[in-house]
């Protein structure tokens, strides 16, 4: 199939579709509202079923319902939403059920704004929801990425019976760019034995539940997910990396902000400073390792970490980083993209060149 | 050659989402603009968060051109609030406006709020179409476009321009391809194919001789924050 422009929600919509995702559940919110809306036209024409729920908290808990009937199924929202279905996310989370979430980041915190942000870095990496669990995070920077990483979500989310969190932003979700749909590899998938899709009078009812009125039963379950959580921490790591050869300071951006980063970089290099990026697409598993390996080389002496947020991920970088590399911060909040001259001049300011 | 004065005084650009019907109205405006003539460009667009003529107020207003969109200060709002304004649009004939819709249909129908006011007025309703776009690729799909933005808008359409482009990736072979795109819609519709858009740093004349109406050199305003 040859390039189309598609608009980055609908992108994903359609990426979802061709997964195989049959069931979407949502609730509007902007800039995320092309997502439902593909999906509402879209998903008849597959014998799937789209409804709008009543409120984010009734569609996490549908998408529950439908994944633990073994559905492949989706639901998106922006920022506001995604706070309000945490504990459903918690709950499949517990229940070990695969399902995808797409969170088109807005401004924040409270109602905030509808312009891009990354300042659900926290909620999506460190829990959102109460107790002990990890989603699957991935973080796109083009529409094709986007395309690829939805797709590939379902498929991870079945393996490791996991939700995983597609992180976009407000600019992802609103801009037109080329794409091509081309089959991805499909992984090899388990059978969904543990669905709740009827006995047929052929065996004991699946039974989906996170309840446990015996503590001891309950850590038995968390120490067995978390050694689940170890296998997708080391086979599931996403990293991107760009001109790190001879870099003096290595800046880690990850979706939108990457693509003001790599520009920079670009104009640095101009002016004869060397600057590379550290792209991490899996926002968790996150790419530690390769931070680490990077904090130890001589010529690097310094880390730049660029968010739309007043500096969430700058956290994960420094403990990577581990203290061998002073770790800087650069960050444009509330809806405000960084400008490449302004991430031009933060490397500036380290290598101690004039501005 | 343009001509300002062959020009409509109420120009409305409609089309799909992604069409490219802001980036033709902003040059069109500035185009007008040039040519001497008063503009107005009235933002309508009520649909889409992203990327409208509002946000190019500062650069549209240094060459004289009014912007007038919402009734609340603020580029990024995303409530119908239009503003009492627009109004001036119809009633000043000294000057030329330009109305930019929002995407399909949902994006027409601010404008049908308006018929009354355009119904006995002479007025040039763009059709902008890009052929790159996964729903107006064939001319059937482009006239169902087409026409329910007629019924949204309760206008009708009176010329089409051809804006096949693939942001930044653009090639010569878009563009051409979007031409026999619009020939055939313009066949099927008996509308006229007003401009051809090409990118200034895509015009050469042998791409401009294949095409017989007149070509609308443009240069991009809307950038993505990292190619700014």
């Amino acid at each position: 199939m040859s390039k189309e422009l598609w608009k980055g929600n609908e992108a994903i919509a359609e990426a979802a579709v061709r997964a195989g995702c049959k069931y979407f559940f949502g609730y509007p919110i902007t800039p995320q509202n092309e997502i439902s809306e593909y999906m509402a036209s879209r998903l008849p024409e597959v014998g799937g079923c789209f409804l709008q729920a009543e409120s984010e908290v009734a569609s996490i808990n549908m998408v529950y319902g439908a994944s633990g009937a073994g559905a492949r199924v989706m639901t998106s929202s922006s920022s506001p939403g995604i706070s309000l279905m945490q504990e459903g996310i918690s709950y499949i989370a517990a229940a070990e059920l695969p399902c995808v979430v797409v969170n088109i980041v807005r401004g924040g915190p409270g109602l905030g704004g509808i312009q891009p942000a990354q300042s659900d870095y926290f909620q999506a990496c460190k829990g959102g929801g109460h107790g002990d669990y990890k989603l699957v995070v991935l973080a796109p920077n083009s529409v094709q990425e986007a395309v690829d990483l939805v797709q590939e979500a379902f498929d991870i989310a079945d393996l490791y019976r996991t939700p995983v969190l597609v992180l976009g932003d407000g600019m992802i979700g609103q801009m037109m760019e080329p794409v091509e749909f081309y089959p991805i590899p499909k992984r090899e998938l388990p059978e969904k034995n543990w669905a709740a899709d009827g006995t047929r009078g052929k065996r004991p009812p699946n039974i989906i539940n996170s309840l446990y009125l015996k503590a001891e039963e309950c850590e038995i379950e968390n120490l067995r997910r978390y050694e689940k959580y170890a296998a997708i921490q080391k086979s599931e790591v996403k990293c991107e990396t760009y001109n790190l050869e001879n870099a003096e300071v290595v800046c880690v951006a990850y979706g939108m902000t990457s693509r003001v980063v790599s520009n920079a970089i670009d104009t640095l290099e101009k002016a004869g400073i060397n600057a590379g990026l550290i792209r991490p697409v899996s926002l968790w598993p996150f790419p530690s390792g390769i931070i680490a390996e990077v904090a130890a080389l001589p010529g690097v002496k310094a880390f730049l970490t660029v968010e739309m947020s007043m500096g969430q991920m700058v956290e994960d970088v420094r403990l990577a980083v581990s203290g061998k590399k002073p770790v800087h911060f650069y960050g444009r909040t509330g809806g405000m993209v960084p400008e490449v001259s302004a991430v031009v001049n933060e490397v500036k300011r380290i290598t101690g060149e004039e501005i | 050659m343009f001509d300002v004065l062959k020009e409509k005084r109420i120009n409305i650009v409609t089309g799909h989402y992604g069409s490219g019907k802001t980036e033709f109205a902003v040059n069109y405006a500035l185009k007008l603009a040039g040519a001497g003539a008063g503009v107005s460009i009235v933002d309508l667009d009520i649909v889409n968060p992203y990327f409208r003529s509002r946000e190019l107020e500062p650069l549209l207003s240094k060459y004289g051109i009014k912007v007038i969109s919402s009734s609340v200060d603020s580029p990024a709002l995303e409530v119908p609030a239009l503003s009492a304004e627009i109004f001036s649009a119809f009633r000043n004939d000294a000057s030329h406006v330009v109305f930019d819709m929002g995407g399909d249909d949902a994006g027409a129908n601010a404008l049908a709020r308006y018929h009354r006011y355009l119904d006995n007025k002479p007025y040039e309703m763009f059709f902008v179409l890009n052929a790159n776009r996964h729903l107006t690729k064939s001319a059937e799909d482009a006239i169902k476009y087409l026409r329910s933005i007629e019924e949204a808008s309760k206008q009708k359409v009176s010329s089409i321009v051809n804006n096949t482009h693939m942001c930044g990736q653009t090639a010569a072979d878009d563009i051409l391809k979007g031409q026999r795109l619009c020939e055939e819609v313009s066949a099927r519709t008996n509308l006229p194919i007003k401009y051809t858009i090409i990118n200034k740093k895509l015009l050469n004349k042998k791409l401009c001789s294949i095409i017989n109406n007149e070509v609308f050199p443009i240069d991009i305003y809307l950038k993505k924050p990292w190619e700014i």
